[in-house]
């Protein structure tokens, strides 16, 4: 194929880079665009539940778009865009030109790639396209013995196993990165203690990535095993047994709540002070509480399992472990109020994503306990409850925080600002259509409604709920639009940004926007927390007291 | 941009950060140490469990020699490293090329155990759950120490080159680390195949 010589260029150049930021916002496009799909997959799914008895889709096109709705959200959308963005911002910060390893960075990239393009290809394979063609219908953790070869024939689980282990090497990969680089890769005077709680926390992340990612791969090899060379792991006739997935996979699944989540914790750390013009409040605090919760998060994971039947002691021991998290998760909830306290706030739009996420995030937490108490969990686990309770987290939680750093740092990347009554439109129509949605998804919850079903029978008082749900999942697909909108908009038209819109304090504001290939000309030298405070205030620098 | 002032206190220690080779490849071990501890975990909880024969007693022989030569490889390894760090390539090629020997031993015994297992004793990865289990566990192993000769021959050949020099201790020593893990592993593997589930 004669392509010409110039576009040849733009592609090489982005196929071919090792450049973090290009690779960080190649992630952050694909996210992005896997954000897109994921979406739509709610959207279907929730026009088929907005009443009893609909038949807008087969039980079987439910199943499968729950499958990749839950995998995509979680191995393509959530991982990756928070690799983007640490990916993006993890050098700079640390006034460094480049991650540790940037050529494993490439690689990284385009094995968690790979990884989304094998899942999605299960649509054109094998079966009718509108039947969702061989996508996987196991769900998202895919419980034995349902993807044994009896129960899933064909190759619908295999695809999603393919693209689990794919991605997972691709995240083992960016963490020993992001891991590599801030303890080996700061620019001088950048010690521990000074480096930006976004770093820490990326090191947390990549430490919890390491010991939880891991597992994840080792069960998928097991699952492969069963399948392709008749292997017994989790096959009951032998011996097996399907608990044991449920554990390996849940000694995944919920430290993952965590990786997700502080990079979020990250972002919040960093935008609430610059728009409360105040440090950070408790900065030693804040480090101890993340890396407290990743410790703790290794010995929850069988809060998932309460229904599965376990002596009372490991009951009482999953429901104090768990409980325990809420106590670091509290003195950070308590710090970023601190800081805001008695501060100049300035309520931009990303100022905004970080308040709501404060609200949605600590209801997304109180459910959490309620889950955590076994007897409660028994009569609500796999109900709707437990659908609002991690939603609320990973869009309440996650999700607003990830748009409180694109408003943040998009003018970082592209050197120019987003549009913040476009913006401020974003968020106001993101907070009706999220709280219309999964506050009251909680209530058929509380009713009896499992979930995953594909339909319900009237009369049992879910109608309402259910219909509202749907309803506030019109807002939120146009508050998405608008956002996409804003971005597209912007990028080509939107106001310059200059080197440091926010007069904020890190280190990538003092470059360029968008930084050069190199990202500082000399490398810096900081000897604070706030190395940019201290040039912009050399009589009263905030080395002086540390 | 860049007018971060380059004020260094005086007084400060000169800056000095870990090497990322290091961290990296001990960043990869917990990686792969995580992979380890769920096979060995499955291996574990389910020695006894299988429904039908043959039992770990029956069929399997305690691996002593090859078990020696890999565990004396890292004894080799460790002094070529040394060697080479001293500058005396010419040894640090011979204790180099025993290490890749005795790798070598170990894969081809676990590999004669393999054949005689399947060929002789009919005892197959579909044979039964002690099958599945000592299978993957030892596979698991075998093609890290499989991953590691690949890399030690790479280094070798370098070697004959000519092209491996003193300056090149940290990265050979990177390596080794790898290495050494692959034997500490075997320990473990060791242990629970032949030792607990025996």
């Amino acid at each position: 194929m004669a392509i010409p010589k110039s576009s040849r260029g733009v592609v090489s150049e982005w196929l071919f880079t090792a450049d973090h930021k290009k690779i960080g916002l190649m992630y952050i496009v694909y996210s992005l665009l896997f954000l897109v799909i994921m979406g739509i997959e709610a959207i279907l799914m929730r026009i088929q539940l907005a009443h009893p008895h609909a038949s807008f889709m087969s039980p079987q096109a439910f199943n499968r778009l729950f499958t990749l709705h839950g995998t995509t959200g979680v191995f393509f959308v959530a991982m990756p865009i928070l690799f983007g963005f640490g990916n993006y911002l993890v050098p700079l910060m640390i006034g460094a030109r480049d991650m540790a390893f940037p050529r494993l960075n490439a690689f990284s990239f385009w094995m968690t790639a790979f990884g989304g393009f094998v899942l999605y290809a299960s649509f054109f394979a094998g079966g009718s396209f509108l039947q969702g063609g061989s996508a996987p219908d196991v769900g998202w953790f895919a419980y034995a013995p349902l993807t044994s070869t009896t129960y899933s024939p064909g190759h619908s689980t295999d695809y999603w196993t393919l693209s689990i282990l794919l991605a997972g090497v691709g995240s083992v990969g960016g963490a020993v990165n992001f891991i590599a680089t801030i303890l080996c890769m700061r620019c001088p005077g950048m010690t521990l203690g000074r480096m930006p709680l976004l770093a820490w926390m990326n090191l947390v992340m990549g430490g919890l990535v390491l010991v939880t990612i891991s597992p994840l791969t080792a069960a998928q090899i097991m699952l492969m095993v069963d399948r392709y060379m008749s292997g017994h792991f989790f096959d009951t006739a032998a011996g097996g047994s399907v608990v044991m997935w449920m554990h390996f996979f849940w000694i995944f699944g919920h430290p993952e709540v965590y990786v997700l989540i502080i990079p979020c914790f990250a972002f919040v750390s960093e935008i609430v002070p610059v728009f409360s013009r105040k440090a950070m409040f408790g900065y030693p605090a804040m480090v101890a509480a993340s890396v407290g919760i990743g410790f703790v998060s290794l010995g929850v994971w069988a809060h998932h399992m309460y229904t599965v039947g376990m002596p009372s002691y490991g009951n009482a021991f999953f429901v104090l472990t768990t409980m325990i998290v809420g106590v670091p998760t509290g003195i950070k909830i308590f710090n970023w109020l601190a800081t805001m306290w008695g501060g100049k706030i300035r309520f931009a739009t990303p100022m905004l994503f970080c308040t709501g996420f404060l609200f949605q995030f600590l209801i997304a937490g109180l459910t959490g306990i309620m889950l955590a108490t076994a007897p409660f969990d028994w009569q609500l686990s796999n109900s709707y409850f437990v659908v609002a309770h991690f939603h609320y987290v990973i869009v309440g939680g996650i999700l607003f925080t990830i748009f409180a750093a694109f408003y943040y740092w998009f003018p970082k990347m592209t050197g120019r600002m987003l549009n913040e009554t476009l913006g401020k439109w974003h968020f106001w129509i993101m907070v009706i259509g999220f709280h219309l949605t999964f506050d009251f998804m909680h209530i058929p919850g509380l009713l009896g409604m499992p979930r995953r079903v594909y339909t319900y029978e009237p009369g049992r008082g879910w109608e309402t709920w259910n219909l509202l749900s749907s309803i506030g999942v019109v807002f939120q697909a146009a508050a998405v639009l608008i956002f996409v909108y804003n971005m597209i908009q912007s990028y080509f038209k939107g106001a310059p940004a200059g080197n440091d819109p926010w007069d904020a304090w890190t280190l990538e504001w003092a470059t360029t926007s968008p930084p050069p290939d190199y990202n500082f000309a000399a490398i810096p030298e900081v000897r604070s927390r706030r190395p940019l405070w201290d040039i912009k205030h050399p009589e009263d620098p905030d080395w002086k007291y540390e | 941009m860049s007018a971060i002032p380059a004020a260094m206190a005086a007084n400060e220690a000169p800056w000095k950060l870990p090497s990322r080779g290091r961290v990296g490849m001990l960043s990869l071990i917990i990686a792969e140490s995580a992979i380890f501890t769920i096979f060995v975990a499955a291996y574990i909880l389910y020695i006894g469990k299988s429904i039908s024969g043959p039992t770990p007693r029956q069929i399997l022989s305690v691996p002593i020699f090859i078990t020696v030569c890999l565990l004396s490889s890292s004894l080799t390894m460790h002094w070529a490293v040394a060697a080479l760090r001293k500058g005396k390539t010419g040894s640090f090629a011979l204790f180099w090329f025993a290490t890749l020997a005795l790798g070598a031993i170990f894969l081809i015994g676990t590999g004669r155990e393999w054949h005689h297992l399947i060929s002789q004793e009919d005892f197959t990865i579909q044979t039964n759950l002690f099958g599945t289990t000592y299978y993957s566990l030892v596979g698991l192993h075998a093609s890290h120490v499989l991953v590691g000769l690949i890399a030690l021959a790479i280094v070798m050949i370098l070697a004959l080159l000519g092209k491996v020099k003193c300056e090149h201790w940290e990265r050979c020593e990177v390596l080794s680390l790898y290495w050494h893990f692959v034997d500490a592993v075997w320990v473990v593997v060791f242990t629970v195949v032949y030792g607990l589930g025996r």
